[in-house]
């Protein structure tokens, strides 16, 4: 689950991480009361969305006089802000951060995440901070520092120094630096954190080490026990369809193709979007219907699935082990008639009882392709949505 | 022979009496595992599908010698299941829990590498060895024994794999969901050494998908220990970058874990990668002709 920049500079306030001066507003209305607060004659106007690349899409404006401030809020507040790293939808704007503006002498990255390959809590540090982070990564890897936490240990002060030295920082910026980092880390391992990042954590020319921005992504399998996190979720930053589909217990992310694809499994599901579009089609959403594939959950996925305006047909792919493939197909069924779908279908069913499952959708009144073969029924469904 | 598990294999399950426990203990009965308990805290002193009840894995070991547990336990009771089985030094653990926190995971690791257990999963189907032992939730029927070994991070990719190399007419030695997790127990490159090890294997199957970079890791070891044929599948070429696919380790991210990366580095080390996956077992005869 990820959170606004400003909650995520709360909690950082609660670990006594430095962070700018900055008041939260959703109207322009309140824009130049904000500012005679925050005091000072240079104001930030940062879009509160969850992505990344703000500043490239106009969400992060620089204003020299309250009446740009209002400008930046009037133009902001409302819109669908949309960032390298959005779709072409975009996300909405309901809330604004304005910060006192900041002198930067130096911008530097701080960030921790799991490390997959070395299965540690792992920190990377950087003096090139400001700049995508992927970027340098991908470019200049010897510009990340990184350092690996044991999961049984915790980190310590003197490591912490030591990162301070690698970042060229003097002796009252490294005590600076050591607090924001432990912080970093209690906030990482107390709270179930994926990912948690400073960029860029800037060196002000009053010798202060500030959090410029603040990103936090949280393992949602672990929100259950954190009840203060769960509560900062913004529905309205989420698509609507895979929203309501986690309700029914449905994995679901719309995509922009045109065949809609039903199959229990999460690997399956993604391996028969890949056979779309190895036959020259595109999948519409990836959708896992889980395990237990019972006929409501069955018409819950139709009924999404129509309501993705450029679906032309849809392909239904599933392995039926421990559940028979004659009672998916009388689910199948069911759910047809509940939702009244029209669109063309291909089933595929494999796995116990197979043919009797394969038998009672072809017999049916339905507008029904079936096949046992995985590659056939691709290739079927790819030909009924040219 | 074959790896990890057999028909001497003496199995329980940790939330032997909950809904999942109860149904998955029936399934792997009757497809005729050496079934000898399990373990429900509360309830030892019980009898559960004739079998006896332990209040713990300890008490369940002393009892029965069982040297192989499956746990089915909710994710937030997880942690606590596996942590008592490594205690207790229970060799094979299969947890077929999906959605244990990653941070907990991360510390379960770190303690399996100080102890002699070894853990499967979690959020996969378990392993079984055709006509001997089932651990887990798979399909009994569609499994034949025989010389294939799968290893899969998914589990209805595992019973693709399966399902096509019976009918094929391969059959499979051994086959391991390893899970689709980002920290995981057994690894890749842990199956695939026991694989090569083992003489009733005489080829393997290889699925893997989108997220982290085990596959590359994979190929690095395939390459200078691995010398039986080796196909492999990456589910996700069409998965779009920064969105989770149904399993929390299937995510390309930060530029890494694209299946085009990982379908490259096995290619580049002589592993025979099938095109889709309903090819997985073609491909695997075309190799071995």
């Amino acid at each position: 689950m990820h959170i606004h920049e400003y909650q995520a500079k709360t909690l950082f306030s609660y670990k006594h991480i430095q962070i700018p001066k900055g008041i939260l507003i959703d109207s322009t209305a309140k824009a130049s009361s904000a500012c005679k607060a925050l005091g000072g004659d240079v104001w930030v106007v940062k879009a509160q969305v969850h992505a990344g690349g703000r500043g490239k899409g106009g969400g992060v404006v620089l204003c020299r006089s309250v009446e740009e401030v209002e400008r930046a809020c009037g133009q902001l507040l409302g819109s669908q802000l949309i960032t390298p790293q959005t779709d072409a939808k975009g996300l909405p704007v309901g809330q604004l951060l304005i910060e006192s503006g900041q002198n930067i002498k130096r911008e530097l990255y701080l960030g921790l995440l799991i490390d997959r390959q070395t299965q540690k809590i792992t920190v990377l540090a950087s003096t090139e901070g400001g700049m995508d982070i992927e970027k340098v990564a991908s470019e200049t890897p010897d510009k990340i520092i990184k350092f690996g936490i044991d999961p049984l240990g915790s980190l310590s002060v003197q490591n912490c120094t030591f990162l301070a030295e690698k970042l060229e920082l003097n002796a009252e910026l490294t005590k600076q630096f050591n607090n924001t980092l432990l912080g970093l880390y209690e906030i990482f391992t107390q709270k179930d954190v994926n990912l948690i990042e400073i960029n860029p954590l800037i060196v002000t020319h009053q010798n202060q080490l500030l959090a410029l921005d603040g990103k936090i992504d949280f393992d949602d399998n672990a929100l259950y026990r954190h009840e203060d996190i769960a509560k900062l979720r913004d529905i309205s930053q989420e698509n609507e369809k895979e929203r309501l589909a986690s309700e029914y217990q449905l994995n679901y992310i719309s995509l922009d193709g045109t065949i809609g694809c039903m199959v229990n499994g999460a690997g399956l599901a993604m391996a028969t979007m890949d056979l779309i579009e190895h036959f020259g089609g595109s999948p519409a959403n990836f959708l896992d219907v889980g395990g237990g594939t019972t006929a409501d959950r069955v018409a819950k996925a139709f009924e999404l699935i129509q309501t993705e305006a450029n679906v032309k047909g849809i392909l239904v792919n599933i392995f039926g082990g421990i559940v028979r493939c004659d009672l998916i197909a009388q689910g199948i069924l069911q759910a047809i008639e509940t939702v009244g779908l029209t669109l063309p279908i291909v089933v595929r069913l494999e796995g116990t009882n197979a043919p009797e499952g394969l038998d009672l959708l072809s017999k049916s009144k339905f507008n029904i392709h079936v096949e046992s073969d995985l590659t056939k029924a691709a290739i079927k469904i790819v030909e009924l949505t040219k | 022979m074959s790896i990890l598990i057999d028909k001497n294999t003496r199995v329980i399950t940790q939330g032997f009496t909950g809904k999942q426990g109860t149904f998955h203990s029936e399934q792997s009965i009757a497809y005729g595992t050496q079934f000898v308990g399990g373990v429900t805290p509360n309830k030892g002193g019980q009898k559960h599908l004739d079998l006896p009840v332990f209040n713990t894995v300890t008490g369940a070991m002393d009892e029965t010698n069982a040297n192989a547990s499956m746990i089915y336990v909710p994710p937030q009771f997880a942690y606590a299941s596996i942590l008592e089985a490594i205690e207790a030094q229970m060799p094979i653990i299969a947890c077929i829990t999906e959605g244990i926190p990653v941070q907990d995971m991360l510390k379960i690791k770190a303690i399996l590498k100080t102890s002699n257990s070894i853990l499967i999963g979690p959020n996969c189907p378990g392993v079984i060895t055709p006509d001997e032992c089932k651990l887990g939730i798979m399909p009994g029927n569609i499994h034949q024994a025989g010389s294939v070994g799968v290893i899969s991070r998914s589990g209805t990719l595992t019973y693709e794999a399966v399902h096509q190399t019976t009918q094929a007419g391969l059959g499979q030695s051994t086959c391991i969901g390893i899970g689709g997790d980002p920290i995981q127990g057994m690894s890749f490159i842990d199956c695939l050494a026991l694989f090569e090890a083992d003489p009733k294997t005489k080829s393997i199957i290889m699925v893997g998908e989108i997220g982290g970079s085990a596959e590359e890791e994979a190929a690095e070891y395939i390459k200078s220990h691995v010398s039986k044929p080796v196909v492999s599948y990456i589910a996700g070429l069409s998965a779009p970058k920064g969105k989770r696919m149904g399993h929390a380790g299937a995510v390309i991210s930060a530029g890494t874990g694209k299946a085009i990366d990982k379908i490259n580095a096995l290619r580049k080390v002589g592993v025979a990668i099938a095109p889709t996956p309903a090819t997985m077992g073609e491909t695997l005869l075309e190799v071995l002709a």
